[in-house]
This record gives structure tokens, sequence and C-alpha cells, in this order.
């Protein structure tokens, strides 16, 4: 069953996610050659914390840190450790936060240094399939219209998109009703309505869609061509005015101005 | 952070097995292992060959499964 949120635990839920936003934008800062991806997930703690949040993903069915930190052709999950960012990479930093009883969920990819035009463009289709997804997040859509988005844009241009990962509704848990797949069909899916609140997470890859997971740390999920994979998210609200992304910075509002 | 999917899918009981476990065969024709979920094993559902049945399968093996839903007869 979808939650649907009130006015006022969404507003709630905003102040979580600037948080979010804000601790996703500080690592960005910090990804840079040489440092370990450890040294970033302790970054990430220390911040949540000292605003005030706690960080969701630690201890979620077992995880073991703040953030998920993966590089190149691993997708998501990666757990924080003793690989150092070296120039050329990309790697995906997720983040999620529970503030005042919601959980509001983020991620980005960076460029550490000078990445090829390969990588480069699929960050930005990455991005624009987000850009394209949060579009269609408004009342009288359908959920799968969201997954269509992403899956039109990105194959079209040849890219593939993560079929066994899946976008999803977020609240008072960080995995709540619906899941929401990156690929779909135009109308398909519930109807959406103002409240209710989704992460959405398009994964892409330079080559095929198929996946496989780490079998020795249970959690990390590459792709199993070896394609270097991107990943950004954002949790975004239904409103009658246009969708809200809570997870964007203070101040920056996503909403259509009303009359 | 991503969540797995899972592949809801629908099939009939085939066998019950000593360990609490099904044999469910599915609307494709595949025929799975599963177990019955917490939640239904909590409230009591008693589930019997011949039973329709909701499956949710892991993508990473779709082999098993677990029972989510009991339908009306």
């Amino acid at each position: 069953m979808i939650v649907r949120k009130s006015r006022a635990e969404l507003e709630a839920m905003r102040e979580g996610g600037v948080i979010t936003a804000a601790c996703i934008r500080m690592l960005r800062e910090h990804a840079r050659p040489g440092v370990t991806t450890k040294e970033l997930d302790g970054l990430a703690e220390e911040f949540i914390r000292s605003r005030g949040g706690t960080p969701e993903f630690k201890g979620y069915q077992g995880f073991p840190a703040s953030i998920c930190t993966s590089p190149n052709d691993m997708i998501v999950h990666g757990i924080p450790g003793r690989y150092r960012l070296k120039e050329g990479d990309i790697i995906s930093l997720d983040v999620g936060v529970r503030y005042e009883g919601f959980v509001t969920d983020s991620a980005t990819t960076v460029a550490v240094g000078e990445i090829s035009p390969e990588a480069q463009g699929l960050l930005d289709v990455t991005q624009e399939c987000l850009e394209a997804a949060t579009r269609e997040v408004r009342p009288g859509n359908h959920l799968g219209d969201i997954g269509h988005a992403i899956q039109e844009l990105a194959e079209g241009r040849g890219y593939g998109v993560v079929r066994d990962l899946v976008s999803h509704g977020v609240g008072r848990e960080m995995h709540e009703d619906p899941q929401i797949p990156n690929y779909g069909k135009r109308g398909s899916g519930p109807r959406l309505l103002p409240g209710m609140t989704f992460a959405i997470e398009p994964m892409i890859t330079l080559g095929s869609y198929e996946i496989k997971i780490d079998e020795r740390d249970g959690w990390s999920i590459y792709t199993a061509d070896g394609s270097l994979a991107a990943h950004y998210e954002h949790t975004i609200a239904v409103t009658d005015d246009g969708p809200w992304i809570l997870t964007l910075e203070e101040g920056v509002d996503s909403r259509r101005k009303s009359a | 952070m991503a969540k797995e999917g899972v592949i809801e899918v629908e099939g009939t009981v085939t066998e019950a097995l000593p360990n609490t476990q099904f044999r469910v065969e599915l609307d494709n024709g595949h025929e799975v292992l599963a177990h019955i979920s917490g939640k239904m094993r909590m409230n009591y559902i008693r589930i019997l060959p011949g039973d329709r049945v909701k499956v949710e399968l892991s993508p990473y093996d779709l082999n098993r499964g677990r029972i989510t839903y009991r339908f009306r007869s």
C-alpha cells in the first residue's frame, strides 16, 4: 500500500532532505584522487550526525556503513573500505538520512579528476534520466510512466537500464511500497496522488543491464559485463504544484510557483 | 539505497513438503520451491495442494520463492 504523507509530514521530510543534499555536496567536494571510500564514509557519518540526523544505511539489513561507495563497474551497494579513488574513476555515492522520523535518500556519481568522454556521456545521460523521470512525478500520471521515461531515454541512446534493482517508495522507512522499476510501460501501474514520496534512482550502464553480486561481501553489485555504471537519486514528493524534490539544498524549490 | 526488485508471480500449489515448504507450479510452467511468508504464518493461514497463491521470486534465484498470498477458492 502506498502511504501518502500530509503537508506537515512532507515538510519534515524536506528538512531531512536538506541534510542529505548538503551531505552529498560535501562528499562530491571530497571525492578526489587519493581519498579512500572509508574516509568518505567517516566524513558522511560525522556530517549527518552533526546536523541532528542519523545515517539510515548503517545497520540496515546488516549494512556496515553510512554510505554506499560504488566505483566504475560497481553499480550500487559498495561497502566503504580501503579502495582509493584514482584519476579517471567514476564513483557513485549513496546517502540515506533519518531525521525527525523520516528517511530521505539521495545519490550522485562523481567524476574523479579527468574522465573519458564515454564515462562523461554515461554520467550525463543518467542525470538526464533522473530529470526525465522527475517530470513524470505528478498527480494523474501512472507509476509506469516513471520507468518508461528512463528506459526510453537511456535505451534510445544505446545505454543499458539495470532491471534487478528498482526505485522505491520512501518515508518512515527507507524502502516502502511501491517498487518502481526503472523500465516500464506508459500508463501502467497505480495512479500517482499528492503526498506520495518516491526515491527515484536510475542505474544506467555502458553495456548490458545484467548484474552480478559479489559473493564475498554479499552486497556489492557489479555489471555482469564489466561496463561502467552510473547512478543518481533524489527523493521526490508528488504535489499539486508538480514534483517536489526533497533532496535539494536549502532554499531551492523544484515546484512550480503557484500564482 | 536501491531495492532489489522481487518478481511477483502466481501459481498453484502442487505439493506440501514436510519442512513447511511447498512446490508451486507457476502459471508460466516453471516449478519452484517456496516457503510461507512470515505474515501468513503469523495469521495461521493454511496452504494446501490445489490452492492458488501469489509467490515472490528473487531475481537471483528463480527456483525459490516466498508465498505471500493465498487466493480465495
